[in-house]
């Protein structure tokens, strides 16, 4: 009798492993016989929520996904969008927040592996990381522990790959006390025809196992991302990963030249779910079926049963797919890079997800039922009781602050506010040295060496805005990323998501996470930005409070001629300085009334697409007709704050007068979140110039001040409301996170 | 002249100062692997920044073993040029043909930003073209770039004009805030006594074009060019 | 076959930020009878020899060609037998 008939499993053992009544009925189906543990194991974890979409597939569908520039959109190891002249860019975003809430340093750095071998499996050189961080206040030890460890995580191994990391954010909030978030996005380019796919094509190719040895790291650690975190978790260590960064270093080099040289067939990286994943996901692209031989996988420790090969997690791994008359090259190749390369298995064309151990079969699983079978969930969805009540503000109760100045020094020094220099100071990001415009601005540019072109990359998502109210926070997450994008004068081209939500199976969450994805696809029609993929991140919750739902966005635009982007700082004493956009009476789910009321309610900002398109194409047109010193969006803290930021790279002032034409409140004008705004100056000679440009687009543009020497003035009418040295604000700014993180 | 930039496993600014000596400066340029025993052919050989053999143990101490430090030793005995930068300067101080250490950022964190660096020694084929006191604005990126060398070995640094950078201020003191990571009286960068050995955590390839936030690091890029066309005329 | 243990700090007199940093830590604990942290590195080495002289030479030339940097770093190790 061979092996996989042995051990048969029971329901019981499906539940353990996570996988529900139903889903066991259906193995049993797909399978026609009863499972043993190494194919129950299979299923499980292909079957988790991180691997097979399961709850999430249907409400993404609503993403548009399609545009002329894709090239390829979700469901590779990574989304691909044409940039002209036979180049591409390559990039994806993804989670790995429940690892890094248990082991911060090793979870974010594991997680930037896992991200760069996405991006190049399909055959692209990174080029840049950015990455989207959420932690609990930093008034908190376990925070501060968190926040640093996260940080350094990202810094040991990203700088020691040689990728800058070039851009991010980072917000706290007490929402994420007991699940952090890391995020992290990986952007790479490549030439078109070099484009490598996940596809074990050919019948008779060789598929070899490349890079580190296999260990029992992480077993079932797709299925742990998919489970809520409890107290216990922090005892479930021994599943935590250690990254190898030199090993990954040296894994893309070897593939990148493979790819070079055109000597491989398929390529994949080994994530969750290992060997199965790779394996099965590859048949099933193909169409093919794969044959392993576990006993010929090189391990680190000794005596790993079939099950466990099969389901490590071990990091810095690739499967290739390779013509059996070119695996000497392959080898020749991996050894000079000082890999290990084994010869593993075969493409067959059973179907099938074939696993030896030595010359016994213990498992045989179709590759199909494993990649695509699972079954699909529309759960159901339910507004969450609180969220009228939540949305709800009465301005007239709310006191106006007598001090404005005390205000914007106590928002300037919010940490979600505050400058992020020491964090962004800890990872290298300048080495490849095409980093044109540096962290710390809204959005990263980076050049393509070789020709005018640049690119410009950011990542947002403000999670108040989505809890509040999640379609139109989904919304903003994408408009204000788009228009990072775009105030550097870049075309914002697509996106990629990771949507970090709650547990789906209870109905108010999945409200959140529908709702959320509905208001995204709407700016993403909107704004003419596809979605390419990305990552679904479900069960964020500690002991049964979730997380604010924060579905982060990264966008990638084009400069067609790097030499015209448009930085955040102001340039030159006399330079006009323009309001692009209107403020309205909107201080819902802003910054201030968090930080000066203490109170997170409100409806969050309007937004209307019509007129966020038209303020973006203002931008890239403005800044392709070399119009604006600088500019800068307006978000957290508002047309001040904004101020502020454009003030303090080169210590410039601002010496400005409102008009408040609709008598909207002081605090509102000043610190209130209105969407589609940004600040921007212009020579005085340009101004005119600019002024038809906003006519043109219908964007209204209002002079409200002139860059001065070092003090920003704000006058509303004739009443001084803001009169502070630029050096105190930025001393209150840059001083913030230091000071906290000094404790 | 032909430049030579040597590539470690793990090498990663490699392409950086490929890019510098052979697009900003027009120089035939190869990369040379690890294992090459032979230099000889390169009148300037560049260790570059990165994290050769993942830093493990301590930056620089097992690839100092590499079949291409012998011929670097052999190489700077002959008089060529070497430059090494950031963990190409951990190598050559690993390897002896420098003197000190490096110790882990006194902060424990890793640094990435642009500092001043005071030109304490313009005597050097890589410092010539520039002025003794001069101001450069040059970034670091390193978490092992505290320098450390003993009371006797400093005095003779000292005495032979040796130190070549120092970590300054906007006005050129080399005060203890200017310091970006605890090294020993602010040393950033050292020559050997010989003077054709050059090694800096600075990186100032990173420095040539205005586009990417500078160009104050041509000067040791077009010195190392010019000396060579002196000697050469 | 010998298993040497070997521990690497660094010189007495040369700050070490990490043993700083760590007794900081203690003493925001409240352990603030810890008076000096010097952090190092612990190895272990399998050795395939005969006799224990030939494993302390094999250690004291692995330290001193490898392991060590004499520049700013001590040594000292243990053996026992190993099976």
């Amino acid at each position: 009798m061979l092996k996989h008939y042995l051990e048969p499993q029971d329901r019981h053992s499906a539940q353990q492993m996570g996988l529900k009544e139903l889903e066991w009925e259906l193995v049993l189906e797909k399978l026609g016989r009863t499972p043993n543990l190494t194919e129950l194991g299979m299923f499980a974890v292909m079957w988790s929520e991180h691997c097979s979409y399961k709850h999430s597939k249907l409400a993404l569908r609503q993403f548009p996904t399609t545009g002329p520039r894709v090239l390829v959109g979700p469901g590779e190891n990574a989304g691909v969008i044409d940039i002209g002249d036979g180049q591409a860019v390559v990039f994806k975003i993804e989670s790995h927040n429940h690892p890094s809430a248990i082991e911060p340093y090793q979870g974010a750095a594991t997680g930037v592996g896992g991200i760069v071998r996405d991006v190049f499996a399909m055959g692209a050189r990174p080029i840049a990381l950015l990455n989207s961080l959420r932690f609990g206040e930093l008034d908190s030890a376990h925070q501060r522990h968190l926040f640093s460890g996260v940080v350094s995580g990202i810094s040991g191994y990203g700088n020691c790959l040689g990728i800058p990391t070039v851009g991010g954010e980072v917000y706290f909030n007490q929402s994420y006390t007991g699940n952090c978030l890391v995020n992290a996005m990986c952007v790479g380019t490549i030439s078109q025809d070099k484009l490598a796919r996940g596809k074990a094509a050919g019948l008779g190719n060789r598929v070899l196992l490349i890079g580190a040895l296999t260990g029992r790291d992480g077993i079932h650690g797709a299925t742990f991302a998919s489970e809520e975190l409890s107290e216990s978790s922090s005892t479930k260590r021994p599943m935590v990963q250690v990254g190898d960064p030199f090993m990954e270093k040296l894994l893309i080099e070897a593939c990148l030249e493979l790819v070079d040289r055109r000597v491989i067939v398929g390529m994949q990286d080994l994530g969750a779910a290992g060997l199965t994943s790779a394996s099965s996901e590859m048949a099933a692209r193909a169409g093919t079926g794969v044959e392993i031989d576990v006993a010929r996988v090189p391990r680190r420790e000794q005596n790993m049963s079939p099950y466990e090969v099969m389901l490590s997690e071990s990091q810095e791994r690739m499967l290739l797919v390779v013509e059996p008359e070119r695996v000497r090259e392959v080898l020749e190749i991996c050894t000079r890079w000082g890999l290990a390369a084994t010869d593993i298995g075969l493409v067959t064309d059973t179907g099938a997800v074939r696993v030896f151990d030595g010359d016994e079969i213990v498992a045989e699983v179709p590759a199909q039922a494993l990649a695509s079978a699972a079954p699909v969930y529309n759960p159901t969805l339910q507004v969450p009781w609180w969220q009228s009540e939540a949305q709800h503000l009465d301005l007239d109760a709310l006191p106006l602050p007598q001090d404005l100045n005390q205000v914007l020094l106590v928002l300037l020094s919010s940490p979600t506010i505050a400058s992020k220099e020491w964090v962004y100071r800890q990872y290298d990001h300048q080495v490849r040295g095409d980093t044109v415009v540096l962290p710390g601005s809204d959005a990263a540019v980076l050049r393509i060496k070789g020709t005018s072109k640049g690119l410009a990359i950011s990542v947002d998502c403000n999670s108040r805005y989505v809890y509040l109210d999640p379609f139109r926070g989904g919304a903003i997450a994408v408009a204000e990323a788009a228009r990072n994008v775009a105030v550097s004068g870049a075309e914002p081209l697509a996106v990629t998501n990771c949507l970090n939500f709650g547990n789906p199976e209870k109905p108010e969450i999945f409200y959140q996470f529908h709702q959320a994805i509905a208001g995204m696809a709407e700016a993403c029609r909107a704004l003419e930005t596809p979605v390419t993929g990305g990552n679904v991140s479900l069960y964020n919750e500690t002991n049964g409070k979730a997380i604010y739902p924060t579905p982060t966005v990264g966008m990638v635009g084009l400069l067609r001629d790097v030499n015209k982007r448009v930085t955040l700082s102001f340039k030159q004493i006399g330079d006009v300085i323009l309001q692009l956009g209107t403020t309205m009476e909107e201080l819902g789910g802003s910054e201030y009334l968090k930080v000066i009321h203490q109170r997170e309610c409100g409806m969050p900002p309007g937004l209307d697409l019509k007129r966020e398109r038209a303020l973006q194409q203002l931008l890239v047109a403005a800044a392709q007709a070399q119009l604006l010193s600088s500019a800068h969006d307006c978000s957290e803290g508002g047309l001040a704050v904004a101020l502020c930021e454009s003030a303090f790279p080169l210590g410039f002032g601002a010496d400005v007068t409102l008009e408040n034409v609709n008598q909207i409140r002081l605090d509102a004008l000043l610190f209130g979140e209105s969407q589609s705004r940004v600040v921007a100056t212009t020579a005085p000679s340009s101004f005119a110039a600019l002024q038809d440009l906003c006519e043109q687009h219908n964007v209204p543009c209002r002079e409200i001040g002139r860059v001065s020497r070092d003090t920003v003035v704000v006058r509303v009418g004739s009443t001084t409301v803001i009169d502070l040295p630029t050096q105190d604000l930025a001393r209150a700014w840059k001083g913030a996170i230091p000071c906290l993180m000094s404790q | 002249m032909r430049f030579g930039v040597v590539v470690f496993p793990g090498s990663n600014c490699d392409i950086d100062c490929y890019h510098a000596a052979k697009a900003i400066l027009g120089q035939p340029t190869d990369y040379v692997w690890h294992e090459t025993s032979d230099l000889s052919s390169y009148d300037c050989i560049v260790l570059p920044g990165g994290f050769s053999y993942g830093d493990y143990l301590r930056p620089g101490a097992i690839a100092r073993f590499a079949p291409a430090m012998q011929a670097v030793a052999e190489a700077a005995g002959r008089g060529q040029l070497v430059l090494g930068i950031c963990n190409g300067f951990q190598i050559l101080l690993e390897a002896g043909l420098l003197p000190g250490a490096m110790r882990r950022n006194d902060h424990l964190q890793f640094r990435c930003e642009t500092r001043h660096l005071r030109l304490e020694n313009n005597t050097t084929p890589f410092t010539h073209l520039g002025e003794r006191g001069q101001i450069l604005r040059l970034p670091i990126a390193h978490a092992d770039g505290n320098y450390y060398i003993d009371e006797l070995g400093l005095a003779e640094l000292k005495r032979n004009n040796q130190i070549v950078l120092r970590y300054c201020d906007a006005e050129g003191q080399p005060t203890a805030s200017a310091n970006p990571n605890g090294a020993l009286e602010n040393i950033a960068g050292i020559v050997n006594r010989r003077g054709n050995v050059f090694g800096l955590m600075p990186h100032p390839e990173r420095a040539l074009e205005k586009i990417t936030g500078g160009t104050d690091g041509q000067l040791v890029w077009t010195s190392i060019l010019k000396w060579w066309e002196g000697n050469h005329a | 076959m010998y298993k040497a243990k070997i521990w690497v700090t660094l010189r007495q007199g040369i700050l070490d930020p990490a043993g700083q940093a760590v007794q900081k830590g203690l003493h925001s604990q409240g352990f603030v009878g810890v008076r000096d942290v010097r952090m190092g590195k612990f190895m272990e080495l399998v050795l395939d020899v005969t006799s224990e002289r030939e494993a302390a030479g094999l250690v004291r030339e692995t330290c001193e060609r490898l392991l060590v940097n004499p520049v700013m770093e001590d040594y000292t190790f243990t053996l026992e037998a190993h099976v």
